[in-house]
């Protein structure tokens, strides 16, 4: 019954994270990389994770990503329980629902940019034709039309992203997790990918980013901060007027 | 679920896009393959060479050749007199057993033999036509040397292609006299080229009756005697027999040897079963080292290969999926890598063959089988022990690899 009102809950919300605790073992040092966290995140919220290194904002974007499994507690994704997911059934899920950008865009290097893209439609087993008619517009948008045959080695690191950010996209996921994803860009192509990432969202998918950059964070319309695997703050308000309350947490 | 046909086309495009580490695992493999099919061919080829001199002798023969050899150590028998000669009508008075077939009386020589202008010193050897049949001689053209009582000498021989090719050249031989020594005789047959026999290069031989020979030789006595007999068993009763005439004719002395297939057998099986061992063990050697190789390869092809294991899991692929891509791709590489080594020692042993007809290597199946299972096997258990422990990974452990570690 309880489970009833729980489900009928995360329906409203995208995701509905409740008392998830996730410990890794450092040498013999147990870290509390997530300490009890609850969130519940709006689809088509755009929202921005901030904190220190080793604050356990990697291992939340991990988790909500379903690569990694909390320790205990629930995590709603879509209107389902993912914890008690078996390990084949989260990769359907991340398949369908979820899409990643990673820092080191993490490209197979021997396929070419539209092969990379195509990849995701290739593990869901569809048909060739029904990929190349999918493949066409996600390129075109992401203007790599004249660079689509090259390797991610021809390509420059704001290319490399874009081609990271289709691949991410083509199975139009709700969910789009990016993990610091102008870390390896220089500015000027970092505007270019975060101007893309803000494209995608206002098209209505959800949008979370982990990263150091305070520039990027603040952009966000939702900002957390964490610190020590706990969230210390959660910050609705419109960006404008921010900037106090994130110096104020930032001391322990 | 991942297409299979797609699933094979990644797998290929991961072997045909990474042409330098495909290329370095290729010629690993076929490496392992190929000393696996071309030193099992090379002893299987000297085993079959043994083999086949050894059945150029019938196994119901009986040699007999004077002096004995078997004297039980101490002095040789004082008896002034020496080893006498093996006779022709020693040899003849041997069909008087009943279990005696045929017998071929062999004397051996060094004759100048010339036709013209030119002469050539070689091998003559005086015998029947029963030697004929015994050690398998075919002809080219021509015929053997006729039916002719043991005793009576007639200008004929039977001649090596060797032989031919130097007195006659391209000129036709049958018909044609050579001389030997003083000797003259019409050459009848050219013998097939058979190559070496049991130490004797037939081809450079000349073969003319047995009695003529011992003329031209001035020989009382035979070098041996081949005994063909009627069946095999028995072969020790027949000997003693055999023996026993001897000795009667001889004057009570028993001054000739008797060689037994038996013996023969025993002394070629001790070669034949260290031969055999050899190969079984270059087999097993080459085997493990392929297997080697082949385990290396593909572990150090998985493990740099993590993160995109952890990348595929991301992109949604399941554990099953990620490791049927890296077993499938391994696995094509270590078939094509068989292949080209099967194929590789293939031509080898070919060319070998071309250098040296006479001895006939060629690579048994069962080597070629088991090294094309022994890499297929290494490919596939190689990548799914890796594979399915990097599939099982977590996805952001798998992923952190190559940034990490």
């Amino acid at each position: 019954m309880s489970q009833a009102k729980s489900a009928a809950a995360a329906n409203t919300a995208l995701i509905r994270v409740q008392g998830v605790n996730k410990t890794f073992l450092l040498g013999d040092e147990p870290v509390h990389a997530l300490n009890n966290i609850g969130l519940s995140i709006q689809a088509g919220e755009y929202l921005s994770v901030m904190g220190p290194s080793g604050s356990g904002k990697s291992t939340l974007l991990n988790m909500l990503g379903l690569l990694d499994v909390p320790d205990n507690g629930q995590y709603w994704l879509n209107g389902a329980d993912t914890v008690p997911m078996s390990e084949e059934q989260r990769a359907v899920y991340r398949r369908s629902h979820i899409g990643f950008v990673f820092q080191s865009y993490h490209l197979i290097p021997r396929l070419s940019a539209s092969e990379n893209i195509e990849l995701p439609l290739i593990l869901a087993g569809i048909a060739p034709a029904e990929r190349k008619r999918r493949l066409a517009p996600v390129i075109e948008r992401l203007g790599l039309g004249s660079r689509a045959g090259h390797l991610p080695n021809q390509l420059s690191g704001g290319q490399r992203q874009r081609v990271a950010i289709g691949r991410a996209i083509i199975m139009k996921p709700r969910l789009l997790l990016a993990d610091e994803p102008t870390g390896n860009l220089d500015s000027q192509s970092g505007a270019e990918v975060v101007q893309l990432l803000e494209e995608l969202n206002a098209d209505g998918i959800t949008l979370v980013v982990v990263t150091h950059d305070a520039d990027l964070g603040r952009r966000a319309s939702r900002r957390i901060r964490m610190v020590d695997g706990v969230i210390v703050s959660d910050d609705c308000t419109p960006s404008s007027g921010t900037q106090s309350r994130t110096d104020q947490s930032d001391a322990p | 679920m991942i297409r299979s046909r797609d699933q094979l086309g990644f797998s290929i495009r991961a072997l045909l896009r990474q042409r330098f580490r495909t290329l370095m695992q290729l010629i690993a493999m076929s490496i392992g393959v190929l000393a696996v099919v071309l030193l099992t061919g090379l002893g299987e080829g000297a085993r079959q060479y043994v083999l086949g001199e050894f059945s150029v002798l019938g196994k119901d023969i009986l040699i007999m050749l004077p002096g004995r050899k078997e004297t039980s150590g101490g002095m040789p028998p004082m008896t002034g007199e020496g080893t006498r000669d093996i006779t022709l009508q020693d040899a003849q008075s041997l069909l008087r057993l009943p279990e005696v077939e045929r017998i071929a009386p062999l004397v051996v020589g060094n004759a100048e033999i010339s036709r013209g202008a030119r002469s050539r010193e070689t091998l003559v050897l005086g015998t029947n036509s029963t030697f004929f049949d015994i050690r398998h001689i075919q002809l080219a053209r021509g015929q053997i040397l006729p039916e002719l009582p043991l005793d009576q000498p007639s200008p004929v021989c039977v001649i090596g292609t060797t032989l031919k090719q130097e007195l006659f050249a391209a000129e036709p031989a049958l018909g044609q006299w050579v001389g030997i020594d003083t000797y003259r005789c019409r050459v009848i047959g050219i013998l097939a080229d058979t190559g070496t026999g049991l130490g004797m290069n037939m081809s450079e031989a000349l073969i003319m009756p047995v009695a003529s020979s011992m003329q031209l030789f001035n020989t009382e006595g035979v070098f041996r005697v081949m005994i063909d007999v009627r069946s095999a068993m028995g072969m020790g009763v027949l000997s003693r027999q055999i023996e026993d005439i001897m000795r009667e004719r001889h004057d009570g002395q028993l001054d000739v040897t008797l060689i037994t297939p038996d013996s023969l057998l025993k002394a070629f099986d001790s070669i034949l079963s260290v031969l055999t061992f050899a190969i079984a063990g270059i087999g097993a050697i080459s085997l493990f080292v392929a297997g080697v190789l082949i385990m290396n390869m593909t572990l150090i092809t998985v493990s740099q290969r993590t993160a995109e294991i952890g990348l595929l899991k991301a992109l949604g692929a399941s554990s099953r999926e990620v490791r049927q891509l890296f077993v499938t791709e391994a696995v094509m590489l270590s078939l094509f890598g068989a292949l080209l080594g099967t194929l590789l020692a293939e031509i080898l042993l070919w060319l070998v063959r071309i250098r040296y007809p006479e001895i006939p290597f060629a690579a048994p199946l069962w080597a070629t089988v088991a090294a094309t299972a022994i890499a297929v096997g290494c490919g596939f258990l190689f990548s799914w022990i890796p594979a399915s422990r990097a599939a099982h990974m977590a996805p952001v452990t798998a992923l952190q690899h190559q940034n990490g570690k």
